[in-house]
């Protein structure tokens, strides 16, 4: 076992162990609080051992494996863990952000009481366990494993406000439509082992290496792969699930829809990327898709009042871009763009909750001037805004460049025009919220709202700083292995300039009046704010199509198959009934009845002795 | 010879089962069964007589003590009937009837 196994196995064991605890002990889990305590310590331990390793996993990679089902020969499937640059960064990633996101909600869900804490932070740590032992995986099974159980985790935490009607539907909702990408998932890695006979990814990329991986249905298989991608990281057209997830508390939005499990369709893309490379034409359709959905998201974006649902529409944006820089080829740029983007994309929905925990509202239109009143969350904001922007010398600034770079590198101009539209987009709905909700005019009930106590202000704070530290880092070094074209910076710059004017003229100064610009573009505003009709496709389809399947086979059940099993019932109670009328109960009869028999023996001897 | 006595033995038998199967007496049901055992003693003797078997003579004690032994359990069950039910008329006992 070599030196980054052990305590990459310590990073997965910290939070199960402590899923465990608040599982089988009912005390610890009611007494709330001290449940959160526990995960957050936990989490934080788990996170510090990430850290440690993070520098040893960048330079080696380095495997375990255990046989799990045995076979003849070598192991129908291993377990274990594999810990290289990529799933190294997402260690840090994701126990950072959970760290960060458990101690916000020990001030976020206070009010909470105490059981349903407990069972808020027992959720936590299973997501966080998930998550870990995703980006660990060696093997396509093992991922598949966790990967439903991040679903899982996410199912349970949109529906911790079990007894609002909205919110249980939205947890239905994002299972089933993540159902329909993990189908493909599965079908994929169960088609590829049959071709191949393995699930680990270092035997798979050693015979993409040496040319012998079959290539004939290879297309199908990675296409249905990445069908789970397309679930999980909300592509266009599954990606409905995604905006109503935010009816869970907004840490979770934070953690799990935005920073974490939402990227693990990238990461998957990324993780098999020399799988990817064979099937130039998946690629093609993995970066137009992304690209599309991009800016769908964005145009989406522009016409939301909620807050979380813009930020929301948002992440399905800048999932689009990762995918996009992954279907060209640049999946280094696409993870890159994952890890900034889960950095300030957390600190925009915990910069929210705070604003929503203030003001008590998630309509945007009824915030405004909270600058004055909550400055500290106002500069944070503003920071990840800009983040999310892309302007320098932010960290995300040079993620989008990376993404934009690798775009036009691999020859996708359609793709490219999208995502450069998007970008003045993004620019233009994030600084529409920021002039909305923290200037612009006041409203009743925001000017006694103050800042968040410091369990939610500090994760803000550090998260902030660590984008624009990170930022600074590249800005010293440079991004080194992504040569971009020295105008790709000038058109990115531009274009987010563009969008921030543009929301200052229009939101602040009001020289553009916003319904008149509606009216203008009437077409895309009515479509947008409908959707584009997504939603009703798919509510249409369940309504006719699933609920009218679900109708026949309850018709079958009910007069086919019972009716079937009840004719069978019926003629066995006639039978019977008829049959009762033998037994008169008179002793005679029945010794009538053996004597009758007797003879019958007798004659039948006789005739067979002839 | 031997004819004679297992046609004796045959009528016996028959003489037994029809009174076992007509009689509305338990009483009378009951000497229907003893004609019929009494029967087979006789098919029991005739066979160690002419066979020159002593088994058949010594089982036949055996069958004698045993019905003796039925005789007053069958007599003892009968008059417990009738206490319960008033009447030992094999029609009116048909408690099992389905």
């Amino acid at each position: 076992m070599t030196s980054t196994v052990t305590p990459a196995l310590a990073v997965l064991g910290l939070p199960f162990a402590a899923f465990l605890l608040l599982a089988i002990v009912p005390p610890l889990r009611r007494a709330g609080r001290v449940a959160g305590v526990l995960s957050v310590l936990a989490v934080g331990l788990a996170l510090v051992i990430a850290l440690a390793i993070w520098p040893s996993a960048n330079r080696s990679s380095a495997q375990a494996l255990w046989a799990w089902i045995p076979a003849d020969g070598p192991p129908l499937a291993s377990v274990g863990v594999l810990v290289d640059h990529l799933s190294g960064a997402m260690l840090v990633l994701v126990t950072l952000i959970s760290f960060l996101v458990q101690v916000y909600s020990l001030a976020y869900l206070g009010d909470e009481t105490g059981p349903s804490l407990g069972r808020y932070y027992a959720y936590q740590s299973l997501f966080a366990f998930s998550m870990l032992g995703l980006v660990l995986a060696p093997t396509f099974l093992q991922m598949f494993i966790f990967w439903e159980l991040v679903g899982l985790c996410s199912y349970l935490l949109i529906g911790y406000w079990y007894d609002r009607p909205s919110a249980a539907r939205a947890a239905v909702k994002a299972f089933w439509i993540t159902k329909l990408g993990d189908l493909g998932f599965v079908a994929g890695i169960v088609l590829l082992w049959a071709e191949t006979g393995t699930f680990e990814f270092s035997a798979l990329f050693g015979m993409a290496q040496a040319h012998t991986l079959p290539l004939e249905g290879l297309a199908t298989i990675m296409f249905l792969i990445y069908l789970g991608a397309v679930g999980k990281s909300a592509q266009f057209p599954l990606h409905v699930w995604l905006p109503d997830a935010m009816e869970g508390p907004t840490p979770v939005s934070a953690l799990i829809h935005a920073a974490t499990m939402v990227t693990a369709g990238v990461f998957l893309v990324t993780r098999a990327q020399p799988l990817f490379a064979l099937v130039p034409d998946i690629l093609g359709l993995i970066g137009w898709v992304g690209a599309f959905t991009a800016l769908l998201a964005a145009t989406m974006a522009c016409v939301e009042s909620d807050i979380k649902r813009v930020l929301a529409y948002s992440t399905v944006s800048q999932l689009g871009y990762m995918m996009a820089a992954a279907g060209a080829g640049g999946a280094d740029a696409g993870f890159f763009h994952l890890l900034t983007h889960g950095l300030f994309k957390a600190l925009l929905f915990l910069g929210a909750g705070a604003v929503i925990h203030a003001v008590g509202t998630n309509d945007i239109f009824r915030m405004g001037r909270l600058f004055g009143a909550m400055p500290q969350t106002g500069i944070v904001f503003i920071v990840g805004t800009l983040a999310l922007a892309g302007v320098w010398p932010l960290a995300g600034f040079f993620s989008k460049e990376a993404v934009l770079a690798s775009v036009w590198e691999a020859g996708m101009t359609g793709p490219f025009l999208m995502l450069a539209l998007t970008a003045f987009l993004t620019a233009f709905y994030m600084f529409r919220v920021v002039f909305l909700a923290f200037f612009g005019r006041g409203h009743a009930g925001t000017h006694h709202a103050h800042d968040a106590p410091w369990l939610m202000s500090g994760p803000l704070w550090i998260l902030a700083l660590l984008t624009i530290v990170i930022g600074a880092r590249f800005v010293v070094r440079g991004v080194g292995e992504h040569p971009a074209p020295g105008w790709l910076a000038t058109l990115s710059l531009g274009l987010a300039g563009a969008g921030i004017l543009f929301a200052w003229t229009t939101y602040q100064q009001a020289l553009v009046d916003p319904a008149r610009l509606a009216s203008r573009l009437a077409i895309l505003d009515f479509l947008a704010r409908r959707r584009y009709g997504i939603d009703a496709l798919f509510f249409g389809l369940y309504r006719g199509f699933i609920l009218g399947f679900s109708r026949l086979i309850g018709w079958i059940d009910r007069y086919l198959v019972d009716g079937l099993l009840n004719l069978l019932s019926a003629w066995t109670l006639r039978g019977g009934d008829a049959l009762r009328r033998i037994q008169s109960g008179q002793p005679q009869d029945y010794v009538y009845g053996v004597a009758f028999g007797v003879l019958l023996l007798v004659v039948w001897a006789q005739w067979l002795r002839r | 010879m031997l004819n004679e006595y297992l046609v004796l033995a045959a009528l016996v038998f028959a003489i037994g089962l029809f009174g076992v199967l007509t009689r509305r007496n338990a009483v009378g049901i009951l000497l229907g069964i003893e004609l019929m055992l009494n029967a087979v003693n006789i098919n029991l003797v005739a066979f160690a007589r002419f066979n020159g078997d002593l088994v058949g003579l010594v089982f036949t004690l055996f069958t004698i003590s045993i019905t003796v032994v039925e005789v007053a359990v069958g007599l003892a069950i009968v008059i417990v009937v009738f206490r319960v039910r008033r009447t030992i008329e094999a029609d009116r006992l048909d408690l099992l009837r389905g």
